[in-house]
């Protein structure tokens, strides 16, 4: 007997390959038919690279989702607000006053230095309160309740820092030496994607340096795999569980920096959008693992560099450059429907067993 | 040793343990046999302090145990290789005895005594640097008990070691047990396998839907009526 038609079967097949049609449609019409503007080789690379730096801001927060979800199965959707915590602080109290002491562009790495320190802080500060109150009593209840928990815990952050704070956009002060642009001559690249992508690197290494070779990260994996094993072994779990937040928001605490870096404004829903992307980052990359983390959120900036003017152009859409969030969301759902596993991860179901 | 008195431990409304008495000497091995379902998981689970009795009491070398979380019981000496071994299968082999380690801070040594678990099995050691998920389960037992004597303890609880193994397995974990308790490590060991476990330990208990049904001698368990029709399939 011939296997039987399914109807959903169908409806996947059919956007599968609309949406590989449509790509594929916009990138000839717009690389051999000439639709919308002419790029140069140089602004292709620009697409790139300023992709490259964003998503690398993505892999940042991705991180804190995927760890925490290793060890909870839990989707910590608070994420961004750490993020905003530790940025929004620093700007108000170290980096203004930095910069009106004239200390800021004097001594711009001892600035650096503190401004990255005191956002990683509150971001850890946050974190660990966020987990002792509100999700470490519910640890034993069902999944949606600490879900649902840590969307309230979101809206708390949020109002919080904008009583602290108020609701208008802070200015962050410019750095003198992340002014203008590195010269290739055919391209050039702005400093300011430079620093972001270094400073990604650098923390991403450190992270797997971590993970990989001290004993709270072989805690951490171990956790993530089984934690009554991980008791047996006389590894406290709870403590783990808040090292891990920790962790996860002190690189979050980082990318509040390096995003006040580039975007030079903030408020205090200025979490929001890069969470759900990061979170988008994570799930695309296979929440839980932490290369995959870091490749989503790469591909993720990328991808939303390079689509609009790539296949959305070429497709002759108005505006396409706004739109870099729909193909960052479009690509959630793709992958929510396609492979829920992600790119890196294993089948979700196995693990939640 | 350990003494358990009158231990009741529940699964929200199951009463899973109804009074549970026995007691472990030091140096011994004592064998807890039972059918499936009759809570000698949940004994073991409730000892190490995975699960918190809602009555009775327990001490471990006259000290009460119960004020103690699960993970601080490491480094009072007890130990368990859980059912299902659990080792953390995307932990390499060596990290895996490393963990077995956590609570110990004396690197030399703990190096030592890798490389003595390496000894004491050598597929082990080939196999050192590979996910502990890619063995076979013969070889994930070996881990699993090597493992828990890592953290040096002085009373292993094991739980059904022998699950799932060939028999030829089966003799080598049986062998490494009697191996383990002669170095100086009193054994708590629970098993369907009776016939295996009577033949290593001391002396044995007789658990059945929660309760302690007989305990004696391992020989003379072995030789009781009840035990050899229900546990060691003789008429
Ligand atoms: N997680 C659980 N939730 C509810 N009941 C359980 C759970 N685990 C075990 N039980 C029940 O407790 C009793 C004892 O189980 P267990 O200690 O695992 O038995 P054994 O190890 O002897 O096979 C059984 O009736 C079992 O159904
Ligand atoms: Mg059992």
């Amino acid at each position: 007997m011939s296997r039987r038609f399914n109807y959903i079967d169908v409806v996947l097949w059919s956007l599968r390959i609309g949406i590989i049609v449509i790509v594929l449609w916009g990138t000839v019409a717009k690389l051999f038919l000439g639709v919308g503007n002419t790029y140069t080789v140089g602004n292709w690379i620009d697409f790139f690279v300023s992709g490259l730096s964003q998503g690398s801001l993505y892999a940042l927060i991705a991180l804190g989702y995927t760890m925490v979800y290793g060890v909870l199965f839990m989707i910590n959707f608070a994420h961004g607000e750490f993020f905003m915590g530790g940025a929004m602080t620093t700007t108000v109290l170290v980096a203004l006053p930095l910069e009106e002491a004239g200390f800021l562009n004097e001594f711009p790495i001892l600035s650096l230095l503190a401004i990255f320190i005191t956002a990683m802080a509150v971001s850890i500060a946050v974190a660990i309160m966020t987990e002792r109150i509100a999700y470490r009593p519910l640890r034993r209840a069902p999944r949606l309740v600490p879900l649902i928990t840590a969307i309230g815990a979101s809206f708390f952050w949020q109002y919080f820092f904008r009583g602290l704070y108020g609701s208008s956009l802070i200015p962050f002060p410019e750095f003198d030496i992340f002014d203008g642009k590195f010269d290739f001559g055919v391209f050039d690249i702005q400093k300011t994607d430079v620093a972001v992508l270094v400073t990604s690197v650098v923390v991403l290494a450190l992270l797997q340096l971590f993970v990989q070779r001290t004993k709270i990260g072989q805690a951490i994996r171990a956790v993530a795999e089984d934690k009554d094993a991980a008791t047996l072994m006389g590894i406290d779990v709870d403590r783990t569980i808040t090292i891990t937040f920790a962790v996860g928001a002190a690189m979050a605490g980082v990318a509040g920096v390096l995003f006040a870096i580039v975007f030079r404004q903030l408020n205090f829903i200025m979490g929001f959008t890069p969470g759900i992307k990061a979170f988008t980052a994570a799930v695309l990359g296979g929440i839980g693992s932490i290369p995959g983390a870091a490749l989503g959120g790469l591909f993720l900036g990328v991808i939303e560099a390079i689509g609009p003017p790539l296949f959305l152009e070429g497709l002759n859409i108005p505006g396409s450059h706004q739109l870099k969030d729909v193909i960052a969301f479009t690509m959630l759902v793709l992958v929510l429907i396609f492979r829920p596993q992600g790119i890196l991860g294993e089948k979700l179901a196995e693990k939640k067993a | 040793m350990l003494e358990i008195n009158n231990v009741h431990t529940f699964y929200g409304n199951i009463h899973a343990l109804k009074g549970v008495t026995l007691n472990v000497e030091q140096g011994e091995i004592v064998t807890l046999i039972g059918g499936n379902g009759a809570g000698k998981t949940t004994t073991l689970r409730t000892i190490c302090g995975l699960m918190a009795p809602r009555e009775g009491s327990l001490t471990f070398e006259g000290e009460d145990i119960t004020k103690y979380k699960a993970h601080e019981l490491v480094a009072k000496g007890i130990a368990m290789v859980p059912e299902g071994r659990g080792v953390f299968s995307k932990l390499t082999v060596t990290e895996n005895l490393q963990m077995g380690a956590y609570h110990r801070n004396d690197r030399e040594n703990i190096r030592k005594d890798i490389e003595w678990a390496f000894d004491m099995f050598p597929r082990l050691g080939e196999r050192r640097s590979q996910l502990a998920g890619t063995m076979s389960g013969g070889e994930q037992q070996m881990l699993a008990v090597t493992r828990a004597l890592m953290s040096k303890p002085r009373l292993l609880l094991m739980d059904e070691p022998s699950m799932g193994l060939a028999p030829v397995l089966v003799d080598v974990i049986f062998d490494a047990i009697g191996d383990i308790n002669e170095q100086g490590v009193t054994i708590l060991l629970v098993e369907q396998n009776a016939h295996m476990a009577l033949q290593v330990a001391n002396r044995g208990y007789v658990l059945q839907t929660g309760e302690i049904v007989l305990s004696d001698d391992a020989d003379a368990l072995k030789d009781d009526p009840t035990v050899q029709k229900a546990y060691l399939g003789l008429e």
